[in-house]
């Protein structure tokens, strides 16, 4: 692990520490992982009111072609994504895979304009494997850049569009998944309606010198707690989205991910990203696992690695997601099971300390998302 | 006797001829709040140093220890009700366990309350 000294820094690092942060190495960076409120009354605070996120240490950058067919077709032979019909001022949920059809990140990819870019967020901990992959594969004319000089935060819960909008009354009309260059008092922002929560909410990309304002304007708010690390998990989990590296992985595919959504139709018909052989006959034929929500009895929550078995004690899979869920009031978990067990409703067992767990197949997200749909 | 403590956050305090146990308010305050409690079954036997409990947070698991050997005459329900008493009130009714001990000397092995602030301090 890095020392203090050479871990980096996000654009609020002074501030997290001026509110009494506590503060954890993530992703090489140093993170706030809690501020004193604690990681559960953040959680429910985010379900309640608006909660602020720094999530500077996410990776910004775009995809640069001649035109939009060449960089939609470029991102496509690394992703299943359909980029090409990719609307301006749209963002869409992706992965970059492997030659063997894993994932090697999730991202988000956006449209700024008509011309040749394609604006991508990848997870902190992968961004220099993936500029890395990305800058090896893709084609000449199109070249990837950096955008290292750019904070990112995340407003989420039931009043972000309320506080938002009295800086930047465009914001409340914005669509789900859609995204505008907006000025925020007289901050410049990228501003996307999105984010990791299940609520409604928006990812606000700044310059990095500007980031800090927009933060303290935004926590000026009596609706807006800073939220660390430890509740954005929790959060996430509820709303049953993965965790890179956790709930997917090099050798985990979209289909198995249950992320078949993301593959649009003609690149099911078409193929022609790395590791399509696999990625089109688990769709054809089924995956041999299949990533599932899990509802453990009880209030024992099964963490990361806990062993899943059938009820008759074969071993199926494994936890790869779980904790408290806040606003469910118990344990949830995600993980992979082997496809006959991965209906909604199956019985299993859970080995938490030794011993076995009651436990059964459930539908995510855990609590409803309430995602505004205009 | 006063109250001690051990190397891994535990204290234990006597109540007539038991001993009660529970998790420091250092350590209540390292976990964060506290969403679950396993407690032993009334009657089990355990040696100085063997997993006893497991007390969880909303991201980790601790397990806590035995600070003495013994047997377990009583448990503290209510915590397992509501995890959330253990931040409340960690070394008042936040307790975890009752212990009839087997070897009381083992507590002289244990830190006092000023050595114990001088440890948390730096741990």
């Amino acid at each position: 692990m890095p020392s203090e000294a050479t871990l980096k820094k996000t654009p609020l690092n002074d501030l997290h520490r001026a509110l009494g942060a506590k503060m954890v190495e993530f992703a090489g960076y140093d993170m706030p992982v809690q501020f004193p409120m604690g990681v559960l009354k953040e959680h429910l605070h985010t379900r309640e009111k608006a909660g602020l996120f720094d999530v500077s240490h996410m990776g910004q950058a775009v995809i640069v072609g001649p035109d939009h067919l060449t960089a939609a077709r470029a991102l496509e032979t690394l992703a299943p994504g359909e980029f090409q019909k990719l609307g301006v001022s749209r963002q869409r949920l992706s992965v970059l895979l492997n030659d063997d059809g894993g994932i090697i990140d999730d991202l988000m990819v956006s449209r700024p304009d008509t011309d040749g870019r394609l604006n991508i967020v990848v997870n902190g901990a992968c961004k220099e494997a993936d500029y890395a992959y990305l800058n090896e594969r893709l084609p000449d004319g199109v070249k990837l850049e950096r955008f290292d000089n750019r904070g990112l935060l995340a407003l989420q819960g039931p009043m972000a569009s309320e506080v938002l909008s009295k800086h930047c009354p465009a914001a409340a009309e914005l669509k789900f998944m859609s995204f505008a260059e907006l000025q925020i008092g007289d901050i410049r922002a990228v501003v996307t309606r999105g984010g990791y929560t299940g609520e409604d909410g928006f990812e606000i990309s700044t310059w990095a010198e500007d980031t800090e304002k927009l933060a303290r304007l935004l926590l000026d708010d009596p609706n807006v707690e800073p939220i660390g690390l430890g509740a954005r998990d929790s959060l996430r989990l509820e709303a049953g989205m993965c965790l890179y590296g956790h709930d997917l992985t090099p050798e985990i595919s979209p289909v198995e991910g249950n992320l078949s959504f993301i593959i649009g139709k003609r690149r099911r018909e078409e193929g022609g990203f790395a590791g399509a052989d696999r990625i089109l006959k688990e769709l054809a034929e089924g995956p041999k696992r299949l990533r599932v929500g899990i509802l453990p009895e009880g209030r024992a929550p099964a963490r990361e690695g806990a062993e899943i078995q059938s009820v008759d004690g074969k071993v199926i899979g494994k936890v790869t997601s779980g904790g408290f869920g806040p606003t469910v009031g118990g344990p949830v978990a995600m993980g992979y099971v082997e496809t006959a067990y991965a209906e909604t409703g199956t019985p299993l067992q859970l080995i938490v300390r030794g011993k076995p767990l009651a436990a059964v197949v459930a539908d995510m997200p855990f609590t409803p998302n309430r995602y505004y749909r205009g | 006797m006063s109250i001690k403590f051990t190397n891994d956050h535990e204290w234990v305090k006597a109540d007539g001829d038991v001993y009660v146990i529970g998790i420091s308010e250092h350590a209540a305050e390292q976990l964060g709040d506290v969403v679950f409690v396993e407690l032993p079954e009334v009657g089990k036997t355990y040696s100085k140093g063997d997993e006893m409990a497991v007390v969880e947070s909303v991201k980790a698991a601790s397990d806590v220890y035995a600070p003495i050997s013994g047997e377990i005459v009583e448990v503290n329900s209510a915590i397992v009700d509501e995890p959330a008493k253990v931040n409340e009130d960690p070394a008042g009714a936040a307790w975890f366990v009752k212990l009839k001990a087997s070897n009381p000397s083992e507590l002289d092995a244990l830190m006092d309350e000023a050595a114990y602030k001088d440890f948390a301090a730096n741990a």
